[in-house]
């Protein structure tokens, strides 16, 4: 009876233990994976968005989907010696949605196989100084600079740019709107002591916000209508509308998040609140096991000037409007003029 | 409440149409959670049976640690999993983090207290004279043991369903040592997650709805095996 149970769970495995998408699956399938000639290595992990119109196939449609797909990929790029690629980033791109379309774009050119980590800036740069990470997409730039003084990266890029923006529930309690400066429009939040929600877990946003706070006077951490939720923009967007507070964002989150919120942007276009993202391949000499080939791939691709292109079109057709507009090769002084 | 009905119209939708996605993220939970299973029985069966049936000293310690186990922050199972398995760490040069194969070691981890736990308990439930009664016929210790175990399946399967629901349930671990990502080590859960993050709560919930279908499936089989034989 028991040796039933534990035949039917063996089975069970078996079952799923077929064709998997994944370059590094097989370690884990070989145990159970009967057949299953692993398609091509260079096949993308993640299915493109455009290419195979989704089949009706009764098979495991990664089955399906993975020799078309691989046909096209294959021959493009010479396996890399050392395929993967660990790629610490920030959330705003994951939830934004850019990375889920770039991400495929230069696997397919490079073939390359890249763990994408979606944390804020800090903990990237915190895994890029450990060695845990080959590349960083980050938006925190003094801690960008003092990651680079400190010889953890080879160079920074600087990528692209959006801008971050003040919102809030439209009944603007304390009466933000329009003001021009974003230190005035956060010390006039405190006069009022209107809910202000923080991100509060030291990334990009979070960094730029207790900068501003700092200039405003001081962080108000510890009073009752500053909140930290901990957690991911597109996280705490969620919180701040169910709370009707104001909050700092980017505003590329929040444009990808727009329908579903009932916050308005009140402050925008003050120079402060430039948001600009670079790419930095970490250095190397940190650790024999960092895929030092890989993080600069990642970087040469992310300033090409085909991918740039791709970024200032990504997000028009879906939101009327850019989320992210190329900068590479600019420095960082021209950038938002 | 229309986002609810929008989550099963989707849920439905992207299972007929065969969305190779969710099928591979569907296979991935299945398979990384069912091959953690498996090892937590093979783990915590035999550690099970030998905390019932033998006396050692310290052997209550133990018990009392084991269910302690059961309950197991997977959080905390996560971030220590992950700080062996960082290609610097202790564990490094098997290059495992983000990979499925460290997924399966942290839920292992979470699992198999579940199933010793629930093994000892289970053991311990049986009747002595029935032990007495096996010596007596002559059984060898293995085969005592094998009886016993036996005679003990109907709750020990109660346990591998439990170390099962925990470890398809789970996210902290998930989330730390897989990393979310797409094709490679994106399961239900994880996939939940960043979904809601996104706002695309119609998915969150088709997603929610296909783990619970999981679930059910895979525990209704299991259930079956249980309950065969007889109402009693």
């Amino acid at each position: 009876m028991r040796h039933l149970s534990l035949v039917l769970l063996i089975l069970l495995l078996a079952a799923c233990g077929g064709p998997t998408q994944t370059a590094s699956a097989p370690k884990a399938a070989a145990t159970t994976a009967p057949t299953a000639p692993t398609t091509a290595p260079v096949a993308p992990t993640a299915v493109p968005p455009s290419p195979v119109p989704p089949t009706a196939t009764k098979a495991p449609a990664t089955a399906t989907t993975a020799p078309t797909a691989a046909p096209t990929t294959a021959p493009a790029a010479a396996k890399p010696a050392n395929p993967d690629l660990i790629l610490a980033t920030t959330t705003s791109t994951q939830d934004s949605g850019l990375l889920d379309v770039l991400i495929p774009r230069f696997q397919t050119q490079t073939g390359y196989v890249v763990k994408t980590v979606a944390v804020g800036s800090g903990q990237a740069m915190t895994m890029g100084e450990r060695g845990e990470a080959d590349v960083l997409l980050v938006h925190s730039p003094d801690a960008e600079v003092k990651f680079m003084e400190g010889g953890h990266g080879t160079k920074r890029l600087l990528v692209m740019h959006n801008d971050f923006i003040i919102i809030g529930p439209p009944a603007d309690p304390a009466k933000i709107k329009d003001i021009k400066s974003s230190v005035d429009a956060l010390k006039k939040i405190a006069d009022a002591k209107a809910l202000f929600l923080s991100r509060g877990d030291n990334s990009g946003t979070d960094a730029l916000e207790k900068k501003l706070w700092g200039q405003a006077g001081s962080v108000p951490k510890g009073q009752t209508w500053y909140q930290e939720t901990g957690q991911g923009m597109g996280a705490t967007l969620n919180v701040a509308n169910e709370k009707e507070a104001y909050t700092i964002t980017d505003r590329a989150t929040y444009l990808a998040r727009k329908k579903d919120l009932k916050l308005d942007i009140l402050v925008e276009g003050d120079k402060p609140l430039l948001n600009i993202y670079h790419v930095i391949p970490v250095n190397p000499t940190k650790s024999p096991r960092i895929n030092a080939a890989g993080g600069q791939a990642f970087a040469d691709f992310m300033v090409a000037s085909d991918t740039q292109k791709f970024i200032a079109a990504f997000g028009v057709d879906k939101y009327g409007t850019a989320l992210f507009f190329p900068d590479a090769g600019k420095s960082e002084a021209e950038v938002g003029q | 409440m229309d986002l609810i009905i929008e989550g099963v119209r989707q849920a439905v939708g992207l299972m007929v149409s065969g969305d190779a996605e969710l099928w591979s993220v569907i296979w991935l939970s299945l398979r990384v959670s069912g091959l953690a299973t498996l090892l937590s029985l093979c783990l915590g069966i035999p550690a099970g049976a030998a905390l019932a049936l033998n006396s050692f000293w310290g052997r209550r310690v133990v018990i009392g640690l084991v269910n302690t186990g059961m309950g197991l922050p997977p959080v905390v199972v996560g971030l220590f999993v992950t700080i062996l398995l960082w290609r610097n760490g202790p564990l490094g040069l098997f290059r495992l983090l983000y990979t499925p194969t460290a997924m399966i070691i942290a839920q292992c981890v979470i699992a198999t207290p579940v199933v010793t736990g629930l093994t000892v308990a289970a053991m311990q439930s049986l009747n002595p004279r029935l032990r007495l009664q096996l010596l007596a016929l002559g059984a060898t210790r293995p085969q005592l043991v094998w009886l016993l175990i036996r005679e003990a399946r109907l709750p020990i399967l109660a346990g591998v369903m439990a170390g099962f629901g925990a470890v398809i349930s789970e996210i902290g671990a998930s989330m730390m040592v897989g990393g979310n990502i797409l094709g490679q080590t994106r399961v239900l859960t994880t996939a939940t997650v960043m979904e809601t993050s996104k706002g695309n709560f119609a998915l969150a919930i088709a997603l929610s709805l296909v783990l619970l279908l999981l679930m059910l499936l895979v525990n209704g089989l299991l259930t079956w095996v249980q309950q065969r034989q007889r109402p009693l």
